[in-house]
């Protein structure tokens, strides 16, 4: 009797712990660098787009209210992870999505890994996400460090700038971005020179810069980004190193444009997922997105609405928000929105359009932000990892 | 020609430029070097300060159109007059209590200041150009010194070696150390302590303005640009000797200069080595190089 009581009441708890799954709000979480060098191309606008993807699904899923929450990771992969961790044990969520920075991402992923959670990294750059560091679970949105050493770095080898110096941050991102990079220069012909590392959030460029003036390489790439991108690049105009090279950002945003102003970014050329005078969808976003923020949204801003749309669109196809499924659901449906059209492959690569963009000088430039002009528009199948290349297992049958 | 096995014209160009950087370190150590010295305050907004002097030159010159020769003077003005505004509200009411409250004071200062630029200007930070009289560079043969950098270690050593002038040469200057080592002798003589150490806070919170001011043209003007900065600082005040003021000048330049050179020979070790020397000056000297053993 007492036997059957225990068994029962641990049914019970089951049953409750199991409905408890299935009911209550759907929680996404978005853990992002909030305050800190990559706060204005992500950051707390970056969790405002997840927050009205949802209003605009009419605010909730499978008759469950949607609920976002947003954390600070600080640019640290342990308060990332363990942020990830206890939204998912205490808060039950449902997706977790990561922001800028890489070594944040390629903790978070590991967590989401663990405990069996979707997890959409669009922030964040390392292809290491979706190839040597590739899980189920995970999904890479926006851009990543082949996609954009391909599309960027083939343009410029192929106009005849075959040696490099690289200017690399020293973590994750820097470190896969150079590698990605390094390869395309050397697989078309073009040679590494050298490169130096310089730390995260650094406040002076000018040693490592002229170091690179005395490789005597052609190309100075900039395997770095935000305010590390900024200031580098105004370190290099400072020291003239702009007559004697070519200077190339690897990872430009928008935001870094306006920053610098268009006289010291005019020609340059990027590699972006989205822009947003591309088209008149883009252009409606952004103008919502001005009113609030009186800024334009970055691409990675514009792809945390299109993510989140995605994902509430396929808990709605698999009737369910268990993670398998949602995965499967995810990775079977069609994306076409202002953003992008294209479709996630097994490895959790979103296969999308990239754009090779060159700054426009200040003359050519008729309204405020109007910055870039379209050079070329690259289909994703050439743009990422192509399953050849990839070491991921879950592209191999 | 190489020496130490590295090009002379690598090793010349660091060495000049670990000097530009040493300069900064020299002109914001100096100031904490002399809060610390007559107030007992270890001055944690001093990075936030620093932001201060680069945002309002940005301001002046973006909203009034006011050019970077007034902002060398309106700028740690403005800032050394919220320095007073700061002494005045807050550090008067510590200076009885342990001096780590007014650590914690002015650290929380610092993270406020900061959030509220952040909030208003975000992160992305804003672009000042190099004034039109500075504009371009010289080649010295081993490197392309930009004249802006020369310029910035010219004001910044002659503020340094002025701001030691005043406090160890002058009679006001002496007035103040007197009134460090014993206010209420002083004030007996008739001189007005609690006005002399708030101005002097304000001072302090000039001298991290007009670097701020300096800095500007440099760097992008960011709310978190004193936030990169005070640590190393802070390192360099602790190997120079808390409250020494010739010994944070020299230590500024000389850490400086030691960063260049490690970045020659070891880039990767370029970040830490003035912690790495902040360990071993402790170890062996715990009152700093210049400093009086207690």
């Amino acid at each position: 009797m007492k036997r059957n009581t225990l068994v029962t009441a641990l049914a019970l708890g089951f049953a409750a712990a199991a409905s408890a799954q299935n009911t209550g709000p759907v929680k996404i979480g978005f853990v992002t660098d909030m305050s800190s060098l990559y706060a204005d191309i992500d950051g707390p606008a970056g969790g405002e787009m997840i927050k009205w993807a949802a209003q605009d699904f009419g605010g909730k899923v499978l008759g469950r209210p949607i609920e976002v929450l947003t954390a600070d990771h600080q640019n640290k992969a342990d308060v990332a992870s363990s942020k990830a961790r206890e939204w998912i044990d205490k808060e039950n969520l449902s997706l977790l999505v990561g922001g800028t920075n890489s070594g944040t991402s390629l903790a978070m992923a590991k967590v989401a890994e663990e405990k069996k959670r979707p997890f959409i990294s669009i922030g964040a750059g390392s292809a290491r996400l979706t190839n040597e560091a590739c899980s189920p679970y995970t999904v890479h949105y926006a851009y990543d460090t082949v996609a954009l050493a391909k599309v960027a770095g083939t343009a410029l080898v192929k106009e005849g700038n075959k040696s490099w110096y690289f200017l690399t941050a020293d973590y994750a991102f820097g470190h896969s971005l150079e590698a990605d990079a390094a390869a395309v220069v050397k697989a078309n012909g073009g040679t590494v020179a050298g490169s130096a590392r310089h730390p995260l959030n650094a406040s002076d460029f000018s040693a490592f810069l002229l170091q690179a003036q005395s490789s005597k390489a052609q190309i100075l790439a900039l395997a770095n980004a935000g305010g590390d991108f900024t200031n580098s690049m105004k370190a290099a105009k400072e020291f003239g190193i702009n007559k004697t090279m070519k200077i190339a950002g690897l990872l430009v945003f928008i935001n870094d444009v306006h920053s610098l102003g268009l006289a010291n970014t005019e020609g340059l050329q990027l590699a972006d997922s989205w822009y947003w005078n591309q088209d008149d969808a883009s252009r409606k976003f952004a103008k919502r997105f001005f009113e609030k923020y009186k800024r334009m949204p970055s691409s990675i801003q514009a792809a945390n609405y299109s993510a989140t749309t995605t994902y509430l669109k396929a808990v709605q196809a698999a009737g369910t928000t268990d993670s398998d499924k949602v995965m499967a659901a995810l990775k079977s449906i069609k994306v076409d929105d202002f953003y992008n059209k294209g479709q996630i492959r097994a490895d959790g690569r979103m296969i999308h359009n990239m754009y090779l963009f060159q700054v426009k000088s200040s003359k050519d430039s008729s309204t405020p932000w109007d910055y870039y002009k379209t050079v070329a528009t690259v289909p994703g199948e050439q743009a990422f990892t192509t399953v050849a290349e990839s070491k991921c297992p879950l592209l191999k049958k | 020609m190489e020496i130490f096995g590295v090009p002379h014209q690598a090793f010349l160009g660091q060495l000049l430029l670990g000097l530009v950087n040493g300069a900064f370190y020299a002109m914001l150590s100096l100031g904490l070097a002399v809060i610390f010295g007559l107030l007992d305050v270890v001055n944690f907004a001093h990075g936030a300060l620093y932001m201060l002097g680069a945002f309002v030159a940005w301001l002046l010159l973006d909203k009034l159109g006011i050019n970077y020769w007034f902002a060398l003077v309106l700028a740690p003005l403005t800032v050394g007059a919220l320095g007073v505004v700061i002494e005045r509200l807050f550090l008067k009411h510590l200076y009885k209590l342990d001096p780590l409250y007014g650590l914690l004071l002015t650290f929380g200062l610092a993270l406020i200041i900061e959030g509220i630029f952040r909030e208003l200007f975000g992160s992305s930070g804003q672009e000042y150009p190099v004034p039109a009289l500075l504009q371009g560079a010289t080649n010295l043969g081993f490197m392309i010194l930009p004249i802006y950098r020369t310029w910035v270690v010219v004001v910044s050593l002659a503020v340094c070696l002025g701001t030691w002038y005043l406090i160890e040469r002058t009679r006001l200057g002496a007035y103040l150390r007197a009134g460090t080592e014993n206010a209420s002798l002083v004030q007996a003589f008739g001189i007005n302590v609690p006005v002399m150490v708030m101005l002097t806070y304000g001072a302090g919170a000039a001298l991290a303005g007009l670097a701020g001011v300096l800095a500007a043209p440099i760097i992008q003007v960011n709310p978190l640009m004193g936030s990169n900065l005070i640590i190393v600082v802070f390192a360099v005040v602790v190997i120079g000797g808390m409250g020494s003021i010739m010994g944070s000048i020299l230590t500024g330049l000389a850490l400086g200069v030691v960063e260049g050179l490690t970045r020659v020979f070891y880039p990767e070790a370029s970040a830490i080595v003035v912690f790495v020397i902040m360990v071993i000056v402790l170890m062996i000297r715990p009152a700093g190089l210049f400093g009086k053993e207690a």
